[in-house]
């Protein structure tokens, strides 16, 4: 027997999963509370001493670990006009696991540069215009950005006509400035791999050690990366699998938090149909959104602002009042569970399905009618999902659903909606394990061992 | 020094033989071309524009209904800090047979600096868009 201890520092929970690799198997997954403040480790062994009750192991040589803990990796990016580069800066940034506090566009304010230094961000990201492009504003953001309160690891990559410049004027106001290839080198053309990677390298090297994670730097072998980049990575080898064994093809998964809604899709997202043309920026084959307003406990007000609160009480089904006291009660208590007797679905059920619907539309993408001379013509923007065949649930909200199957049909296609290129008959399936993250760990070393557990552990719904 | 030009099928017109000549004719010319391709909208040409910090928009249009598609870009040009930007149009702008005359001073009248009548050469496009960025 391999032991291998895979640890996901979450923002409220320590989440640890013990694999045979030998075998392979899952020996046992426990939880417990993120001991930030204090010292990371208390949590840490908490789970370990929970995990030996469990299986009787005690003894972990091997361990991984990934972090959302602290709030996560917190970003701000900076584009120049908000459909191109700063979409494409936005994207570049989600795909690096990270959490977007704001971003920004066209030239930086002075009220903007406040806003900044109050949000604190971890790490900046500071694009604008494609190659030989824009440098009027890209300049002009540069030299605001010396002004600024507070200082962070700030990644460059916008037009490369003017890279030294840039890292002169930030360098020589204490800016720490790390240069990568430019986000939209070419107009709507995504290349987001080499930010991607520097982000990576700058969460290991500065932003573990800044938000106190580093203490367990000498009892694990490292905090690898953010949690949704381990999602990621597990995603992308449940899809395409790798050498030593096939992949189950394109897939979805729906992540559903008490405060955000994670979608990530695998998938190359070109049109499935004829007379179909494609608009605006390119899209990426493995593709992260996070939806900030949609989570079924600390989000719950803005989710239900979505539907209307008519749309909610009319589908648990109940009475306006009734969904407005249980939305107080759960305000004062966000850590309790709704068990209104009587009603045929929880509003927990409900706020689950509805971030299932609204968050997959949002990823997913759309196509417009255009009447020409020479007929009906569509234009395609972001990816089609028509055709992708796994749509996994994941998270706490749909891991204890009463009916996950129907709160995962919410993914697909709706006629009502035709324009939405959501997946038309694909099979359901529950991480219910919530290994994800830790099964994207493995990967880095065992990816047969990961791609087995994760095709036993997810199951068909 | 080598021009910025943005350069794209307006509307809802799919022509893209056309496009695809004046994407290679102007590049031999030494141009750097943002090609945006068929069925571009005015908000597109605009945003391209910005982004690549180009001193021209060159539109085609082939399937006769390019006045209303061109209708209002040179007041969004303005809008968005581009009022210097030249805007060339070309192609079958109208239906029917209205005198180019006509056309060429309706399209001058909506802010465009040059027009071309079907059968242009490219050449001659080029040369002017040379002449017109040289003093910018």
């Amino acid at each position: 027997m391999k032991p291998i201890l895979c640890i996901d520092f979450g923002s409220t929970y320590t989440k640890v999963v013990g694999i045979d690799v030998d075998e392979p198997r899952i020996l046992g997954r426990t939880q417990s509370f993120t001991t930030v403040k204090e010292d990371i480790n208390i949590g840490l062994e908490k789970a370990i001493e929970k995990l030996a009750t469990m299986t009787g192991i005690s003894e972990w040589p091997v361990r991984y670990a990934c972090s959302s803990a602290a709030g996560g990796l917190k970003m701000i990016a900076i584009g120049l006009v908000p459909q191109l580069t700063m979409e494409a800066a936005k994207r570049a940034a989600l795909s690096a696991g990270a959490k977007i506090l704001k971003t920004y566009s066209y030239e930086l304010n002075e009220s903007e540069l406040e806003e900044i230094a109050k949000l604190k961000p971890d790490i900046l990201l500071f694009t604008g215009g494609i190659d030989g492009g824009n440098q009027k504003v890209v300049l002009h953001n540069a030299h605001q950005l010396t002004k600024l309160t507070i200082r962070c690891p700030l990644v460059y990559a916008g037009n490369k006509a003017i890279r030294d410049q840039v890292k002169t004027i930030l360098s020589e106001h204490d800016w720490k400035v790390h240069v990568a290839d430019n986000v939209m080198p070419v107009l709507n053309e995504l290349k987001i791999d080499s930010a991607r990677a520097l982000i990576r390298d700058i969460f290991l090297e500065h932003i573990v050690v800044a938000k106190g994670l580093s203490k367990v730097q000498s009892t694990i072998d490292n905090i690898l990366m953010p949690t949704p980049s381990a999602v990621l990575l597990a995603a992308e080898l449940l899809a395409y699998g790798h050498i030593g064994g096939k992949g189950i093809g394109e897939l979805l998964i729906v992540d559903v938090g008490g405060a955000t809604t994670d979608v990530h899709s695998v998938a190359e997202g070109h049109p499935t149909q004829s007379n179909v043309l494609m608009k605006g920026l390119s899209d990426l084959k493995i593709k992260r959104t996070v939806e900030g307003d949609l989570g079924a406990r600390y989000s719950l007000p803005s989710l239900v602002e979505v539907v209307g609160i008519e749309g909610i009480a009319a589908t648990i089904p109940t009475s306006v009042e009734v969904v407005h006291q249980i939305l107080k009660d759960l305000e004062a208590h966000p850590e309790s569970f709704v068990s209104e007797p009587g009603l045929l679905k929880t509003l927990d059920d409900v706020a689950a399905e509805i971030a299932v619907k609204e968050s997959v539309t949002r990823h997913a993408g759309t196509l417009e009618v255009h009447y020409t001379p020479f007929g009906t013509i569509y234009q395609q923007t972001g990816k089609d999902l028509s055709h992708v065949h796994h749509v996994i649930g994941t998270g706490g909200p749909l891991i204890y659903h009463h009916n996950i199957r129907s709160a995962l049909r919410a993914a697909q296609y709706d006629p009502k909606n035709p324009f939405s290129l959501k997946p038309t008959a694909p099979h359901y399936y529950l991480d219910k394990q919530y290994i994800l993250a830790a099964m994207g760990l493995l990967s880095i070393h065992y990816p047969k061992q990961a791609l087995t557990l994760m095709k036993e552990a997810i199951i068909e719904v | 020094m080598s021009h910025t030009i943005v350069l794209g099928v307006i509307g809802a017109d799919v022509h893209a033989v056309g496009n695809k000549i004046l994407h290679y004719a102007y590049t031999q010319a030494g141009f750097f071309v943002v090609n945006l391709g068929v069925m571009v909208s005015q908000e597109e040409f605009v945003q391209a524009a910005i982004e690549s910090e180009a001193k021209a928009i060159v539109v085609s249009s082939l399937y006769g209904h390019g006045e209303i598609d061109c209708r209002g870009l040179r007041e969004k040009c303005i809008e968005a800090g581009l009022e210097n930007i030249k805007l060339y149009a070309g192609g079958n702008l109208v239906v029917g047979k209205t005198p180019f005359k006509e056309v060429e001073e309706k399209f001058i009248a909506m802010g465009f600096d040059r027009v071309y009548p079907p059968g242009t050469d490219p050449k001659t496009s080029v040369d002017d868009i040379n002449k017109d960025l040289a003093s910018l």
